[in-house]
């Protein structure tokens, strides 16, 4: 068993319906206990879908059990089947259905509904969100793609024809999946490539048998698609553009690949967004060795850390994520950057890590965002889990150049500003304008006011005194006028510094004696 | 917003009582929600839900609010090596709640609360609790109740937590009113303040807001519930002599009114002391219902089940606000304590226990009400057909009971007909 507060992914019968909700024509008959439509909030609530999650569930009971759940079932899907008329149907089982056994997949098939029924095994106890979402989408497109499909001759009657791709990956609750759709096509198409098949957001079944048409495929979300576009590599021999181009780097990478593997010629001139020059101008030295803890799922993670150090000169010092099936990603990137990698779906150690290194800026889920406030660090969000806010009203991609420039934006926001800072850091006993009250262009709103906190630091940093005696009382004083956004690490720093060099204890000279000899 | 299928067209199935009662898909909360203000209410007590990644999900999605400080609930998700076998299960499940309790010393009260899985495969929360109350009483006492969607809809969760403390609430000989239902602090102390003009010696709450504190109860108790969906805690509390003391919920001002005066009549209260106490604030109960009555007055409201609270509020909205009921959706009717609100209701009131959710849903869609009380499933999906809707859930986390809640109760069904008055997008 395992002591959970909060978790970053949900079972995988969600993932499946991330899938789901995102096509259409496709319907997903649950079996599942009454109270596990909770799961269509997650769309209508946090994503604002106007319309339900095209799930039928069979909300069986205690009374249900000792009879027929089985039965239950079959009326279930015959229902759905008679009222939706779905090009397809997906049938399965949520975690409570898996422990009765009643076989879904097998029960399906015995009905002999007009529509190809794909049974799902998404096994709860041991499976998470994105590996359902992952295997359900690898489900569906092996058992509708038609193999016989190939793209046209490139050379047709009417001439050469422009290259064709499929877009993979994008689900339903997915982190700006529908703002980097829309970018990613437009990309492709100054590029001169058609995109064939999106799936599975927007499409239907009868798109997915029609997958074979494409000149490659580019997996956009690993997550969700690698396993999807391993099959279609081996079945239609479509390469894979493996590429995410979040960030202005990948993204010209990205563009490359893409390039190279539609056999195009690379254009002159494309628009590259402002990104680049906003982080060259001067404005942004400060910018400079910020602190930046990382953590999300994999993909993004791994694509914040490289903006972060290359395009905006951050210093990441954690990264992160929790989904083990992509480990080894991390623990690559990890080492590039010289940080342990985290790899833990536990959030209070992920709260733990974050005390520890003591950043300038967290970049992380919804529970970072909830981590953030608590240690009273800036933070955005760059990976799901995600919530309400999360979906914005505008167009906010995070791929694409126009995805550099929105992460330019939206990392760049929560610091406090270039004078500001200095400001801060030389009147630091201002009655108004005290680090207390946060940026001062977030209104005052953003870190409560914390009474003390000059005296107590504001990280959770475990006491690692060197000796009985620590900290004098003017050397404390002294750290409380350091900005709290620095703070955390000078204390780190300090207390290093005294621990590597026997200082007993730390005086104000201490304080400066590890500041010359950390210097950076 | 779903396809009209064969069977959209075929009659309502009303039973010989007028209730329709119907099988089928049921868009609900199951019972564990009930920890999102359960763990608010008793300040010293933790929920720990034994079941999967499913249930600690649902916990943290249900509300739609995450909390900022680690909350006083959590799961113990099982595993696949826990299915294994139930001896390691166990063992599992003693590790976890050592671990929780040595992070948590704060902590007084553990309820181990069940879920669909744990049911399933029969984990004995009941002996787990037994046992780790050896090991860990005084200090922390440990209860069990099944919050699981296959034993509990929504709010019956708090009926399933409730009635697993009367057993073990000490005995009394002593005279006392116990309000049963846990209230918002701010209407409890509005309760208790009216029953103490009213010269009752002794109210008592249940739950109490610590572990500490919960009331003593025997055959001097007289209990009024403060929530139509406690139909086990009553049982519990029957069993424990106590007697119940049937009334309309405190909806609105005669609500209200009729609920304080089963308490004051038990406890042999004057009338014109119950007058000269009760009519001040109901009287500005009546003032602030009647700013809404001119926008509820005549509107046709459907009730989706939820919470089991639709009954008494469909009756208050008929009849103190002059809205018509379309239907009255509810997941389980529980006509023992209904029995004044049922007769409440205008005569012809179409009642439904359980559902079925793509049928009732024909039957919005051809109805067309003004206002449809729904779960957040379905509210974005109704209001994208243009009809308007209130969420269900709002009416569990609001102040709503109560003479100086009467007028916040009415407005929340009004705001979202307000709102589109207003709009112009």
């Amino acid at each position: 068993m395992q002591l959970t507060v909060w978790t970053y992914e949900g079972p995988p019968h969600v993932g499946a319906m991330r899938v789901a909700t995102a096509m259409k024509g496709l319907h997903y008959v649950l079996h599942a206990p009454q109270g596990d439509t909770y799961a269509d909030l997650l769309f209508t609530m946090i994503e604002r879908r106007d319309h339900r999650p095209p799930v039928t569930y069979t909300t069986f009971q205690a009374r249900d059990l000792g009879k027929d759940t089985a039965e239950l079932f079959k009326t279930a899907a015959r229902d759905a089947y008679e009222r939706f008329r779905p090009q397809a149907m997906i049938v399965g089982a949520s975690c409570t259905a898996e422990l009765i056994q009643d076989d879904p997949a097998g029960l399906a098939e015995t009905m002999g509904l007009d529509c190809p029924v794909i049974p799902l095994e998404l096994p709860s106890y041991s499976r998470k969100e994105n590996w359902g979402a992952s295997e359900t989408f690898y489900q569906l497109v092996r058992g509708l793609a038609d193999k016989q499909r190939r793209p046209p001759p490139a050379v047709g009657e009417a001439g050469p024809r422009r290259p064709r791709a499929n877009i993979l990956g994008p689900t339903a609750l997915g982190f700006r999946h529908r703002d980097d759709v829309v970018e990613i096509t437009r990309l492709l198409s100054q590029l001169g490539i058609d995109v064939h098949v999106v799936a599975p957001m927007a499409a239907a079944p009868a798109d997915l048998v029609r997958l074979g048409e494409a000149d490659f495929n580019i997996c956009l979300y690993p997550e969700i698609a690698a396993q999807a576009c391993g099959w279609l590599e081996r079945t239609f021999r479509q390469k894979t553009v493996k590429t995410v181009p979040i960030g202005l780097n990948a993204t010209r990478e990205f563009v490359s690949e893409v390039c190279q593997v539609a056999g195009v010629m690379m254009p002159g001139a494309v628009d590259q967004g402002r990104m680049g020059w906003w982080s060259r101008s001067v404005d942004s030295t400060y910018l400079t060795g910020k602190r930046v803890f990382i953590f999300g799922d994999a993909t993004h993670a791994v694509a914040a850390a490289r903006v972060a150090a290359e395009e905006l000169g951050f210093k990441v010092v954690g990264l992160g994520c929790y989904n083990r099936e992509f480990a080894r990603e991390i623990r690559a990137a990890a080492e590039k950057y010289g940080v342990d990698p985290l790899i833990t779906d536990d959030y209070l150690e992920v709260e733990d890590a974050i005390a520890a290194a003591a950043p300038e800026l967290v970049l992380g889920t919804q529970m970072e965002r909830h981590i953030a406030k608590r240690l009273r660090l800036p933070c955005a969000v760059i990976s799901a889990p995600v919530h309400v806010q999360d979906f914005p009203a505008r167009y906010s991609p995070q791929m694409g150049f126009e995805g550099a420039n929105v992460l330019f934006d939206t990392w760049v926001h929560p610091l406090v500003m270039g004078l500001e800072e200095h400001l801060l850091t030389m009147f630091r006993e201002d009655f108004e304008f005290s680090d207390a009250a946060g940026p001062s262009h977030l209104g005052h709103a953003a870190p409560a006011h914390v009474p003390a906190a000059a005296d107590a630091p504001p990280l959770s940093v475990p006491p690692a005194t060197p000796e009985p005696g620590g900290w004098t009382e003017e050397a404390l004083a002294e750290l409380g006028k350091i900005p709290f956004f620095v703070r955390g690490k000078a204390r780190r720093n300090t207390e290093r510094y005294a621990a590597e060099h026997g200082v007993a204890t730390i005086t104000r000279e201490t304080l400066y004696e590890a500041k010359a000899h950390y210097a950076r | 917003m779903s396809g009209a299928g064969p069977k959209a067209c075929a009659a309502p199935p009303v039973g010989a009582d007028g209730i329709l009662r119907e099988r089928g898909q049921r868009e609900v909360f199951c019972g564990l929600t009930g920890i999102i203000w359960l763990h608010r209410k008793i300040q010293d007590a933790f929920f720990l839900v034994v079941g999967s990644r499913t249930c600690a999900h649902l916990l943290q999605s249900a509300a739609g609010v995450m909390v900022f400080a680690e909350p006083r609930f959590g799961t113990a998700i099982i595993e696949e090596k826990d299915l294994a076998g139930l001896a390691d299960a166990n063992e599992e499940l003693d590790r976890v709640v050592t671990r929780l309790l040595a992070r948590r010393p704060d902590i007084r009260m553990l309820f181990l609360v069940g879920s669909c899985p744990s049911e399933v495969i029969k984990l004995d929360l009941s002996r787990a609790a037994q046992r780790l109350n050896q090991r860990f009483s005084p200090n922390c006492h440990v209860l069990n109740y099944s919050g699981s969607g296959i034993e509990t809809t929504f709010t019956q969760g708090e009926d399933a937590c409730l009635a697993a403390l009367v057993p073990e609430l000490p005995f009394t000989d002593a005279r006392q009113l116990m309000l049963v239902g846990s209230l918002p602090d701010v209407v409890e102390d509005q309760f208790l303040r009216l029953f103490g003009d009213l010269g009752i010696e002794k109210v008592v709450t249940l739950p109490a807001r610590r572990a500490g504190n919960m009331p003593g109860v025997g055959p001097n108790t007289r209990y009024l519930l403060a929530q139509p969906f406690l139909a086990e805690t009553g049982t519990a509390l029957d069993k424990r002599g106590a007697i119940h003391l049937p009334a309309l919920f405190p909806f609105g001002a005669e609500g209200t009114t009729a609920w304080l005066h089963a308490g004051a009549q038990a406890f042999g209260v004057r009338e014109d002391r119950f007058e000269m106490v009760t009519a001040p604030p109901r009287e500005r109960a009546r003032k602030a219902l009647a700013a809404h009555r001119a926008k509820l007055a005549g509107k046709r409201i459907f009730f989706l089940p939820d919470s089991q609270l639709e009954v008494p509020l469909a009756r208050f909205l008929a009849g103190e606000l002059g809205m018509s009921l379309v239907e009255v959706g509810t997941p389980y009717l529980h006509k023992g304590h209904l029995i004044d609100e049922l007769a409440a209701l205008p005569p012809g009131t179409l009642i439904s226990e359980g559902q079925d959710v793509e049928r009732q849903l024909d039957r919005v869609q051809a109805q067309r009400p003004d206002l449809t009380v729904c779960g957040l499933g379905l509210a974005n999906p109704l209001e994208k057909t243009g009809l308007s809707t209130k969420w269900a859930i709002e009416l569990v986390f609001s102040p709503i009971h109560g003479f100086e809640q009467a007028g916040d109760l009415a407005e929340l069904f009004a705001r979202p007909l307000n709102r589109r008055d207003l709009l112009r997008v």
